[in-house]
Order: structure tokens, then sequence, then C-alpha cells
């Protein structure tokens, strides 16, 4: 039994919590994923923990909350020594995590979902009244008050499960909250809410470990920031003592060069052009052009459209209104494979759910969209096609020992960078990019954009939505601003500002 | 043992447990290490892995296809009738086969564009097709249609040794290897089981696909229904009845993932065998029937189990 689940908690003020986690090594197999790693958290920080995609961090952090057990290392938890076994060992000790994908039951209600498995119960039977009343406590302390108890959890935003997730966390008596991507699927107000929750969260003693790429972010919330590189711890920080590059060279361990590499492609002929799209309801009035050699960001909050208009284009989604242009002629695309035949290709948001067929190898993966090129009399080419993979795997520098790998094995980046392979074995005229570096690590970010910046030169039009505006406004020619399903304007990338963008956004003037 | 070697032996491993078990049954009885035994195991096991190698395709697609015992009655029924009609055997034959593909085709088209769950739309096509079946026939066997080619094909002999029908499931054995393995219809097949959207989204036709493959289960059934037909010289309306379980239990233990996306046509024909030879041995050693089914039921979760097991 720890101190803690004894009953004695330190007095706060008086003693500041720690957690020390001191050369911790874990290996799956003969895979090594961390070595000797030290990592500190002390009551009322928001420590950031970084490194590259398959660097460690999640493991590191599973092994904190119980999920995996480290080889070697220790842990303590205020000077003593702790053993955490399991999910209800962490628990015991305060240790919470909240998960990128979050955990709420969508068919339950917010407080049976907050108090699952531990429900108030009056003579055998759920004393519903008391639920409601803990559970309307419990989301008021997170700010969430406007949360009704009684909701069915999914008819909720991402970012209000979210909320209800760290209530949960918090009413099981945390004292450490783990956050991994915690971000990546909130609208910028909710973004701005959730860091409101994690000050005063922070205020009250608690200590977050929070996990994520996105850099500006971190500069912006964290107090300190570790930095894990190919298993091996690299080094700790106080954020107002460092600055962005530095953190970049701890973490892949050389100078990247330029975040944003810089595209001189000549602008050719019109190659797409949109006039008056709609869709059934979430877009309309959608008015663009793109030419050879142009990248076009789209920018907007969550749920302001942008990846509709993409899917709409691509024949995933009907279009009700409007027309689409292929290099002067007008086009149907009824589906997908109709827009793939008109020469178009689709970078989908989500590459485990849409981009990737996971149990399949690279192999498989790379040539599933252009698979007839390398098959007569549909009777597949096996030389035609390995050749052609192997070349691909070159151009992109995906790292797989090889191309009959699972696709899974591999890290976030270079799945990603599969994704793009399935649709460079023919340049496609457009190439349509959904959130194309989402989860993927700093040096994975710059190599998707050098292969953008390559593919545009080579005279593909790419439309680009992303929701990291830096990556907006350094990677496109010109800016199309959603907001509430419309557009709100398109701006030269070279005169707008952060400002200019957010406002139109935001539907301001 | 590096990971690609442990895949390896995992993905061996039903084909490893049946040389096991005819290694122990070639020593427990003098009669089943003989050619003769030997082909009559394989003449049994035909017909299930006829329907097994259809079924895996359609478990390679996340589906279930319960409907295949009822295919093959009509089938059967239907080519039959036809020679009874006067019809040329060798025609009778492929209207019947053509007769199962329609079928399979309607599953297909329910299920691909009626959006209908694979279960829920093979099972009410099952009771539908046993009705007819029994609606064609007039609720009785069928009988006097022989002729020398008709019979032929479900109890003739290559080179006096060699069952034609063992000769057809090692025809098709070779046909669907080829068309998973080589094939741009193969790759979509996984594909699609594998992540439907995914699929979809990289131009796959993920509903000829499915049609496709439910009208290519209801062929073989109608195939396997015909060698049935043939091996019996008589067409039974309640013919068939229960082979979808034993056609999904080859599947599963042939090491094809009921979840899609996984799985391979020499799992099936193992599966197939280590059945068929399961059957073959509990005879010869004169266990009671009533044991052999607890035995194969009892054989089917253990391997499943072990597999799970293996894959952690």
């Amino acid at each position: 039994m720890s101190p803690w689940i004894s009953g004695r908690r330190p007095e706060k003020g008086l003693i500041e919590m720690q957690i020390k986690m001191r050369g911790i090594s874990k290996a799956f197999g003969p895979v090594r994923v961390l070595e000797g790693v030290d990592f500190t958290l002390t009551a009322g920080e928001i420590h950031a923990l970084m490194g590259e995609n398959g660097a460690g961090k999640s493991t590191l952090m599973k092994i904190l909350c119980g999920v995996y057990q480290s080889d070697a290392g220790s842990i303590e938890v205020d000077g003593h020594p702790v053993h955490i076994r399991s999910t209800t060992d962490a628990e015991a000790l305060g240790i919470a995590i909240i998960h990128q994908e979050l955990n709420l039951i969508p068919q339950l209600s917010v407080m049976e979902n907050l108090f699952l498995g531990r429900e108030p119960r009056r003579f055998g039977m759920i004393d519903s009244r008391r639920m409601r009343e803990e559970a309307t406590q419990w989301l008021t302390l997170v700010g969430a008050a406007h949360i009704k108890p009684e909701a069915e959890a999914g008819t909720l935003s991402i970012g209000q499960q979210q909320m209800v997730e760290i209530a949960k966390a918090l009413s099981l008596n945390a004292q450490v909250l783990i956050m991994d991507e915690p971000t990546a699927a909130l609208t910028e107000r909710e973004i701005d809410k959730l860091f409101a929750i994690m000050s005063d969260l922070k205020a009250k003693g608690v200590a977050i470990v929070y996990v994520s790429h996105r850099m500006e972010e971190i500069f912006h919330i964290c107090d300190k920031i570790s930095v894990l590189r190919d298993g091996q711890f690299v080094g700790e920080r106080v954020i107002a003592q460092t600055n962005f590059d530095e953190i970049v060279k701890l973490m892949v361990g050389r100078e990247i060069g330029d975040r944003f590499p810089q595209r001189d492609s000549a602008l050719g002929d019109v190659r797409l052009k949109v006039d008056q799209l709609a869709d059934e309801g979430n877009v309309s009035g959608i008015d663009f052009d793109v030419r050879a050699g142009e990248v076009l960001g789209i920018a907007g909050l969550m749920g302001a459209g942008r990846s509709e208009i993409l899917k709409t284009i691509f024949g995933v989604n009907h279009r009700t209104a409007g027309e689409i242009t292929l290099d002067g002629t007008r086009v149907a695309l009824p589906s997908p494979s109709a827009a793939i035949d008109a020469g178009i290709g689709f970078v989908t948001e989500d590459r485990k759910s849409q981009g990737l067929v996971l149990g399949l190898s690279v192999r498989e993966n790379a040539t599933l969209v252009h698979l007839d090129q390398y098959a007569r009399a549909g009777i597949v080419n096996g030389r035609a096609e390995r050749e052609a993979v192997n070349k691909l795997i070159d151009e992109l520098h995906i790292r797989t020992r090889d191309a009959e790998l699972d696709v899974k094995s591999l890290s976030g980046g270079n799945q990603q960078k599969v994704v793009f392979a399935k649709w460079l074995a023919s340049p496609p005229k457009v190439l349509l990019l959904d959130e194309p570096t989402r989860g993927v690590d700093v040096g994975g970010k710059a190599e998707i954009y050098h292969i953008i910046n390559r593919l545009a030169a080579a005279g593909t039009a790419i439309v680009m939505v992303s929701s990291e505006l830096p990556e907006v406004m350094a990677m496109s020619d010109r800016i199309l601003v959603m907001h509430q399903g419309r557009q709100a304007g398109i701006f030269d990338a070279r005169t707008a500002t952060q400002e200019t963008i957010m406002t139109a956004a935001t539907g301001g003037n | 043992m590096t990971p690609q070697t442990k895949a390896t032996l995992q993905k061996l491993g039903p084909f490893i447990a049946l040389l096991i078990i005819c290694i122990g049954l070639s020593f427990m009885s003098a009669d089943f290490l003989t050619v003769g035994n030997l082909m009559n195991v394989m003449r049994q096991v035909s017909i299930n892995a006829l329907i097994a190698f259809g079924m895996t395709l359609v478990i390679l697609l996340g589906g279930i296809d319960l409907s295949v015992g009822s295919i093959l009655a009509v089938s059967s029924v239907l080519t039959a009738m036809l020679m009874k009609a006067g019809c040329d055997p060798i025609i009778a034959t492929l209207a019947g086969i053509l007769a199962g593909a329609v079928m399979g085709s309607i599953n297909g088209l329910v299920i691909a564009k009626g959006k209908v769950a694979p279960f829920i739309a093979t099972l009410g096509m099952m009771t539908v097709l046993r009705g007819l079946s029994l609606v064609f026939s007039n609720g009785s066997p069928i009988t006097g249609f022989s002729s020398d080619f008709f019979s032929m094909l479900g109890g003739g002999y290559v080179a006096g040794l060699i069952p034609v029908p063992v000769v057809w499931m090692l025809l098709m054995f070779a046909l669907f290897w080829f068309v998973l393995k080589k094939t741009v219809f193969g790759r979509h097949v996984y594909a699609t089981g594998g992540n439907a959207e995914a699929a979809k989204l990289s131009g796959v036709k993920t509903d000829r696909v499915q049609i496709g493959v439910y009208t290519l289960s209801g062929a073989m059934a109608a195939m396997a229904g015909i060698v049935l037909t043939s091996r019996l010289n008589s067409a039974q309306p309640t013919a068939g009845s229960g082979y979808e379980l034993d056609a999904i239990a080859a599947v599963v233990l042939g090491g094809t993932s009921l979840t899609g996306g996984r799985g391979w046509i020499f799992g099936t024909l193992v599966g197939a065998l280590l059945i068929g030879v399961l059957n073959n041995g509990l005879n010869l050693l004169g266990v009671s029937s009533f044991y052999q089914q607890v035995i194969k039921g009892v054989v089917i979760l253990l391997a499943v189990l072990l597999d799970r097991a293996n894959k952690k």
C-alpha cells in the first residue's frame, strides 16, 4: 500500500507532490521501446511530453498509468517507491489518463458514464437523484455546467465529451492527469475553454502531462517540457527558457532546416474550377479555382464545412448544386471511382479509418488506387507492382524494412507517406489533402511538405484543408476561409495575417 | 525466432495439426493410411470444401452466407427436373450452376445495395430457397434422370484412382488461390473486407466486389449440389441443411478471420480436410456418432482458442 492509499495525502503548500520515474526501460519482444528514461512531474505544473512518433511517449505514459509494467526502473511518489501493476493501482494513486480516442459509452447518459461501475446506490438500486447532483457538481467544477447530466453522451460534441472525461477523472480523485493529443479534434473555442480549465486545475495543484505535436499550444500553455528520442530521455527544459528551434533539435537530433520548405513553382493554367458548389446542407455557394502548381489552403473552424468541400468534389458526399470543371471540361464525378478516373486524388483526414487498410501490407496499400496499372485482364503482374512500390518507397523516403510488412507496423508519419504513395503512382491533376500532417511528428511533417511542394512543382493543383494555421499560411498560395458552411473569403497568403484569417473564420469583418 | 517465422508457423498451424492427427491415426488404425481410405476421405471432404471456398471469400469480406445449403438444394432440384424433362445433362448442369450464381447475386444485391446485414439477408434467403426447393419438387426426392455424363460428375474416377469430385475440389482450390493472390478482384476483396471505407475512397467499387463474392458463393454451393446429386442419383429438396455451418467451420479452422480482411484459401482446404479426417478417424476407431459430434465441436473451439492465444 502506498502512503496515499492509506489516506495520508500531502498537505497543499507544505510538500510539493512529486512523481519521479527513474531509469524506465521497456521492450516488446526484441524491440526496445524505452531505455533508462527519467521523467519528473510536480504538482501544479503542466508538463509537455514531446518526441517524434515512435519515440516512446505513449509507452512511458502507459507505464505510469498501469497499462504496461516496466522491465527496469523505479517510480516514486513523494519519495516513496510505488509499484503500479494495474490501472486500478494508478487510479488509487490519483493518476488518470484521458485518451485521444474518448472512452465514453455513447448510448449512456453523461452521469451514467461519470459513475460507471461505482453508481451511488440506495437499497441496492441506483440512486439517480444523488447521481445527478454529484454529476452536476463535478461538471460545474470543470466549467461545464451547461452539459446536462441526463444527456446521452453520444450527442455531445468531442469537446464536451472531453470535459466529461476530465470531470470523471477528477471525481476519481485524480491528482495527475495525462492528456494525449487533447486538442486534435477540438474547435478553436473549445481549445480556449480546455486551456482555461487546465490553468484552473493547475492552480488547484493538479499535475498535467500534455502530449501533443502542436508546438504553438505547448509554448502557450505548458510550464516544462521533456523530450524523448528513440526511447531515450534527451532533456527537460523550462518553457520560458527555451525556444522552438531548440526543442525541434532535441526531438529529431539534428537541424531539420526550414520548418516550412520554400516552394518555387510557376503557376500554370486553371486545373480545377468550382462554381456555386453545394452539398446536402453542410456547405453552399463555394466558388474557387486552383491552378497547376498552386496550393489553395482551406482554413476555418471545426465544423465550418472544410472537409465537406473536398468530399463533395470527390463524390463522397452528394452534390446538390454547382459545377466542377477540370482542365476546362465540365465533369460529373458522382463517385470516388469517377473522381479518380478523372485525375483527382484525395488524402483523407483519418488515415486509420479512411486512408489505409491496416491489415494489408505497405505494398498492397500503396497500389490500391492504381492497381490496374500493373494488371492485364485483371491479373496483377507481381514484379511490375513490386518495382513500382519500391520506387515510391525510395521517392517518398518511407521508412520500412520491407514492403511486405503490415502497414500498421509503421510510424504515423510513414503511414501518412503510404497514403500519399497511393495517389502518386500516377500523378494526379488535382490532389485534395485533408489535414495531411495530423498526428505526424515534426520531422515527418517537413518531409510531407517537401512531397507537397514537389507535386505542385510537377503541375498538380493542390487543395489543402488544415486546422494548423501556421501550416496553412506557410504552405498555401491563397487561403479560402470557411465560416458556417459558407465561404468567408479568399486571401492572398503573402499578405494575410493570422488575425485576418481568424476574423473571417469567426464571422467578423 | 523472428516475427516473420513466427507468423508463418502460426499460419501453418492448422496444417501442422492436420499432419499430427494423420500420423496419430495411422498408428491407431491400420485402415487409415491406405490409398483407398485417403481417397474416400478426400471425396467426402470435397462437397464441404467446394462450399467453403466460396464461403472464404464471403468471410474475407466480413460477411457470412447462411443460404448455401438451400442454394445447393434448389440447384440440385432444378438440374434434376431439367434432365427429367429431357434436357441435355451438360446444359442442365450448367443451368444449375447458373441458378446458384443468380441466387447468390440476389444475396449480394440485398446486402450491397439494400444495406441489409449479411446474416439477416442470407438467413432470409435460406428460408425462402428451402421453401422453393420443396415447392419445385413437391416435397419428394427426384430420381430417374441418370446419364453417363451426369453420374461421372460425382461418382467417376480419373485414372481409376482419383474420384472426380476430388478433381473438382483441387481445380477450384487452384482457381480460388489464383483469384485471391493474383487478380485485382482478389486484392479488392481483401481491401473491402479490411476497411470498406478506405477501399471505397481508393476507388474500389465495393458494391460490385460484394455482389461478385456472393454470386461466387452461390455458384460454388450449386456446384457442390451437382456433385451431391450425381453421387446420390437423386435430388433431395431437404439436401444441404446444416452445410453452411460445416463450411464456416472449415473457413474458421483454416485461420480466416470472421471480422474480414485476413485469411487464405489454403487454410480453408486444410480446415475442410481436418474435419473430414476427424470424421473418418473417429469412424474407423468405432467412436459412436453421438460422441463424434461432441469431439468435433471441441476441436473447433480448441483450434480457435489456440489461434486467439497465439495472436496475443
